[in-house]
């Protein structure tokens, strides 16, 4: 019997067969295999600037970013605390705002101009969502996406901040290397520090919330104020990107309100995972790249971009990186008994 | 013995649209001691439990917890003043491990600032809690989702949520319903240990048997209304309660 027997083994046995969850690390083998996922991640972000191949394309890079942080904010509400928030375009609305009438009127830069919009932008977010935080589900959402269309009438009747014509001539970045490498690597903290914090003793509060409130409640902790907290967190990252596309564009106008800045996360979240922040990255990466391809197509670019979402959706309802995840789990190699 | 009074409920009343679902109750808690409140279906236990808590705001009447007034305040606030519910269809975090549940009522702001939040990781003060309450300690079990455990457990960890808060005062809302009577055996002893301890138990329970067992007195209760108040046995022998249970007249 020359032939050799063997079997079928999972790549991660060595580290899954002790617990569930916890991971025994002890071998470079199992950190290798532990640490590849997120280490390709961050490497791939990282080298996208280098690997297009225009400028053009790498515009469309920094404004995947954008899209990409409002995603971040959209699945850290939604499912982490439970709060479906549709304020996309209200929070880049007003960091946007904050971040050009700063630079415009008294001519701050924006090393200063983009940290206030933030702090601020997302102090006003959340002073203004805050007497809708005790009603749940669809209640919020529609509010909240009621505030973009409210403040993009304000300023046009009342002709506030330049009316219909915006403010232009505002600071831009000195050029596409300094965009890129601003916006990726802040996304990629945001990102992780999200991904942290919902692992901590804080984040396990919002979760709790999110799954059961009133058990929360009765646990001695007042919800609304966690939920407060929360919305800072996800409005302050919404409009830090509001800020930095007044910036991109060295303008800001009520376009910054439109509704495409609530819509395309959701796509983006759903395309690349619910509750995975990673996912919500992966996404907007996805579609806003396929979104700019289907330009070609041209009155019929919606119509093919529907069915790929559509069938995204339907044949792959858990999103791109659960998938991924599970089928990197599943990698077999043989072993000789 | 008016000194040992921990809870004082005075005459409080709660009406849904025309039912009186809480109609003039008062009643004491002493010190110590496990009360037992039982009744038919619909007779106002629950809302009894959630205008002590605050989860519901009474029409009228009065709730005091060591001279302390509850009403008008709100279940967190009331929860932090050391009275503490389980609820009767248990509300685990199902997205989280079962540590984790008890990490949310460790971070509390009542348990964050005393000495039992600072004694060092949250996780290890859950895995202790989870361990008297009869969690397997050196297994998965503490790191399995809440979502993997059946009735029985995740009773017990609505009895660990409330341990873990720390109470003078723990209201019991039918903690033996939906468990067999052996998962119903290992829960009484906890039960009894607590009551040891100095922590006033209120149970509201329709397992009447199990309940006679531990409980020191019974209140009942009967659309609404206090009906009967006395020790075990006595319940069981008075006319007044065979009547609200059999309907016999």
């Amino acid at each position: 019997m020359d032939e050799k027997i063997g079997r079928r083994e999972r790549l991660d046995r060595g580290i899954k067969v002790r617990t569930e969850g916890i991971y025994a690390i002890s071998s470079w083998r199992g950190i290798a295999y532990s640490l590849f996922p997120t280490f390709s991640f961050v490497l791939g972000m990282l080298i996208i600037p280098l690997v297009v191949p225009s400028m053009t394309w790498q515009r469309i890079m920094t404004i995947a970013c954008i899209f990409a942080l409002l995603a971040l904010s959209f699945d850290f509400l939604a499912h982490f605390v439970g709060i479906v928030c549709l304020g996309g375009a209200f929070f880049t609305g007003v960091g946007g705002y904050i971040s050009g009438v700063l630079n415009s009127a008294f001519g701050l830069p924006m090393v200063i101009t983009i940290p206030i919009a933030t702090i601020a932008g997302g102090a006003i977010c959340t002073l203004f969502l805050l007497p809708c935080l005790p009603i749940r589900g669809i209640y919020f959402a529609i509010v909240s996406l009621m505030y973009p269309l409210l403040f993009a009438r304000v300023i046009q009747a009342l002709e506030l901040f330049g009316g219909t014509d915006g403010l232009p001539g505002l600071a831009t970045f000195p050029n596409i290397w300094v965009e890129l490498y601003f916006i990726i690597p802040m996304t990629l903290i945001l990102t992780f520090g999200l991904r942290r914090l919902v692992n901590e003793d804080f984040g396990i509060v919002l979760r709790a919330i999110k799954d059961n409130d009133q058990a929360v409640r009765a646990s001695n902790i007042n919800i609304a104020w966690y939920k407060t907290k929360a919305v800072f967190i996800a409005s302050a990252i919404g409009c830090f990107a509001g800020a930095c596309l007044a910036h991109l564009y060295g303008w800001v106008g009520l376009s910054l309100f439109a509704l495409d800045f609530s819509i395309f996360p959701i796509a983006a979240t759903v395309v690349g995972g619910v509750g995975t922040l990673v996912g919500p990255i992966i996404g907007a990466f996805i579609l806003a790249p396929l979104s700019e391809m289907l330009r070609a197509f041209g009155p019929l670019r919606v119509v093919f971009y529907s069915l790929i979402l559509a069938g995204l959706v339907v044949f792959k309802t858990e999103g791109l990186v659960p998938f991924l995840q599970r089928k990197y789990h599943q990698f077999e190699r043989w072993t000789e008994i | 013995m008016s000194e040992d009074v921990v809870l004082q409920v005075k005459r409080v009343n709660k009406s849904f649209g025309g039912v009186k679902a809480v109609d003039n109750v008062s009643f004491d808690a002493f010190k110590g001691e496990i009360l037992g409140i039982i009744g038919p279906n619909g007779s106002g236990k629950t809302t009894l439990v959630n205008l002590i808590t605050g989860f519901v705001k009474a029409d009228s009447g009065m709730v005091f917890a060591e001279g302390k007034k509850l009403t008008g305040l709100g279940p967190d606030k009331i929860a932090g003043l050391g009275i503490v519910r389980t609820f009767q269809i248990p509300r685990p975090y199902h997205s989280l491990s079962v540590v984790k549940n008890l990490v949310v009522p460790l971070y509390s702001s009542r348990i964050m600032h005393t000495i039992g939040g600072k004694l060092g990781d949250r996780d290890t003060v859950a895995l202790d809690i989870l361990e008297e309450i009869g969690f397997e300690r050196d297994a998965h079990v503490p790191y399995k989702l809440a979502s993997a455990f059946s009735e029985g457990y995740l009773k017990r960890l609505e009895l660990a949520r409330c341990l873990a808060l720390r109470p003078y005062i723990i209201i019991m809302d039918e903690l033996f319903s939906g468990l067999s009577v052996s998962e119903i055996a290992a829960i009484i002893p906890m039960v009894e240990r607590l009551q040891m301890n100095g922590i006033t138990i209120i149970m509201v329970e329709h397992r009447v048997r199990e309940l006679f067992q531990i409980a020191h007195r019974v209140m009942v209760m009967n659309f609404g209304e206090k009906i009967a108040e006395d020790i075990p046995k006595k319940i069981i022998e008075s006319e007044i309660v065979k009547q609200a249970y059999l309907g016999v007249t």
